[in-house]
């Protein structure tokens, strides 16, 4: 698109960064190195010495309590906070090179539901960031019908109206559309689903995770809610009085917290939970020979082995017949759920 | 009643030339004076959002004025600027700044913070963020303020017939001066209507303005 922030053309020759070569071939979206934020008249910094690689195309999220520097940290990426000292890059381009708000033209923001202009239309919300950049009007019309299609919203019914006419969920999809209108490669949110009720948050993570399969956009997700977290990211930054305590996979997080607060946040002694980050095929036994179905419940095998525990309590059956594309691929006791257990989480 | 009203209408239109000058004479000084003072305020009113000490302050000043009664600016006035127009548009005009001002400033301190940052995360300029976010969302409250001050002033121009300065008022004067009910009402009622009016027209203009709830 020759607008994605990063772009070989567009920055090539721009700045020489000595470093460059030896770079190559690791491919870093976003880069914190030795980050720190003082607020003027703050007691303590709001972000301490966060250094911390973002690779790209990955979903990271930062999570911690309210008050440890998530929310500075991922603001300082597209700059509505300056670091006090430290450097950001993007695709190893320090940040301060552009101006503001070239930089942010390039870059997804979505914040909590507010975050649309109630005076606009969801056609013109989601045009801001093509207008800001001179998009011709043909391309911006197509642009805005292309998103809110993706987003599952049918354009013809939600174009003209008003955010207060929609749904918080629905509002929500169109901040996601809003932030990907300029085709940013990066994406920022900041709780974007904090103020939305359990169920349609639940579906719009997975509409979120849908979304990233299919765009690879490099995502930095701030929230405070240990369970979204390890539903979504690709690797958990956890962050404690402006210090970055862990960054690992969903799974180490929680098998193996980095310390006590680590522990206690995620839950790690919460099994469940941690089942809910197995795949059903890692822990299936393949099909015995002859293997005939006999009305065994059947379950997918990408879904996690929290529900498959939950069905064969439920339904009371020995087995669970694990089936992809109407095929069965193997089965599933509750030994392999209990083996899996020992093997993967407790190591 | 009815019968006063009858020879108020009958003096209006013996004096037609007169009434009409009147009206002419009274529209313009409420127009000057909402006109200025719309020029002075709204700028102002943006500048005193950004910062509360300032709006503390300019909008003490402003108010101060306020509680001068308009006749007293009004006389005040004259030895600078004579019996003149001069003298009662400048008491009109202070007269329709504070709620002007009052209003443009509320009407961008209370934007959304969290809308205001989100315009500069998506790369708004802090002009584009003004034009394009902030001042269409201040604009309800910007013209309910407006609103205000025109029905003040409507009825205050008024005042300007006690300098000889003309307007409606001059039949509220020589009404009182004949001891003529009807006379005087030549003046009251057009002058309620013109502030019906504006009433009607401004609100309905508030709403069209207003994003939907």
């Amino acid at each position: 698109m020759g607008f994605s922030y990063g772009d070989a053309e567009t920055q090539g020759g721009v700045s020489p960064c000595p470093h460059k070569l030896e770079r190559k071939g690791i491919v870093s979206a976003i880069r914190f190195e030795h980050v720190t934020k003082q607020f003027p008249g703050a007691s303590a910094p709001a972000v301490l010495d966060c250094t911390l690689t973002v690779e790209d195309g990955s979903f990271v999220v930062i999570l911690g309590p309210s008050g440890c520097g998530k929310t500075t940290l991922l603001k300082m990426v597209n700059r509505l906070y300056e670091p006090t000292a430290g450097a950001i890059y993007i695709d190893d381009s320090e940040i301060r090179q552009l101006s503001a708000t070239t930089l942010r033209r390039q870059i997804g923001y979505v914040i909590q539901q507010v975050g649309l202009f109630p005076h606009m239309t969801v056609a013109q919300n989601i045009a801001v960031v093509p207008r800001l950049l001179g998009w011709p009007r043909e391309r911006i019309e197509r642009r805005v019908d292309e998103l809110l299609e993706l987003v599952e919203l049918p354009p013809a019914e939600y174009r003209s109206r008003y955010p207060s006419q929609l749904s918080g969920g629905q509002q929500q999809r169109v901040g996601l559309a809003r932030a990907l209108a300029g085709d940013p490669k990066v994406l920022l949110m900041d709780e974007p689903f904090g103020a939305i009720d359990a169920i349609t948050r639940a579906s719009l993570q997975d509409e979120l995770l849908r979304l990233q399969r299919r765009l690879k956009k490099t995502i930095l997700f701030v929230t405070h809610d240990v369970d979204e977290a390890l539903r979504l990211a690709d690797r958990i930054v956890v962050m404690r009085e402006g210090r970055i305590v862990q960054y690992d996979r969903p799974i180490a997080v929680l098998t193996q917290p980095a310390d006590a607060f680590v522990h206690e946040l995620v839950g790690a002694d919460d099994m469940v939970r941690q089942l809910s980050l197995v795949r059903v095929e890692t822990a299936m036994a393949p099909l015995p020979a002859g293997f005939r179905r006999n009305g065994e419940p059947s379950i997918a095998p990408d879904a996690d082995l929290r529900h498959a525990l939950s069905l064969l309590l439920r339904t009371g059956a020995p087995a669970l017949a694990v089936v992809d594309s109407q095929q069965p691929i193997g089965v599933l006791t509750l030994d392999h759920i209990r083996a899996t257990a020992k093997n993967e989480i407790e190591g | 009643m009815g019968e006063t009203l009858l020879r108020a209408y009958e003096y209006a239109t013996d004096h037609q030339e007169e009434f009409l000058r009147a009206l002419g004479e009274h529209l313009l000084l409420v127009g000057l004076a909402l006109g200025i003072a719309t020029l002075i305020c709204v700028p102002l009113g943006i500048v005193t959002s950004r910062s509360r000490a300032v709006a503390a302050t300019v909008i003490n000043i402003f108010n101060s004025l306020r509680v001068v009664p308009s006749l007293a600016i009004l006389f005040l006035a004259i030895p600078y600027f004579g019996l003149s127009l001069t003298s009662a548009w400048i008491a009109l005009t202070i007269l329709a700044l504070p709620p002007i001002l009052i209003n443009t400033d509320t009407a961008f301190r209370t934007i959304n913070p969290a809308i205001k940052e989100v315009a500069y995360g998506m790369g708004m300029t802090g002009q584009q963020r003004l034009w394009r976010v902030e001042a269409p969302l201040a604009l309800p409250v910007i013209i309910a303020g407006i609103r205000t001050a025109t029905v003040e002033v409507i009825a205050s121009a008024t005042l300007a017939a006690f300098i000889g300065s003309g307007g409606l008022g001059i039949y509220v004067t020589r009404g009182f001066a004949l001891y003529d009910n009807a006379i005087l009402l030549v003046g009251a009622v057009p002058v309620a209507l013109l502030a019906l009016l504006a009433e009607m027209v401004m609100s309905r203009l508030q709403r069209a303005v207003q994003p939907p709830a």
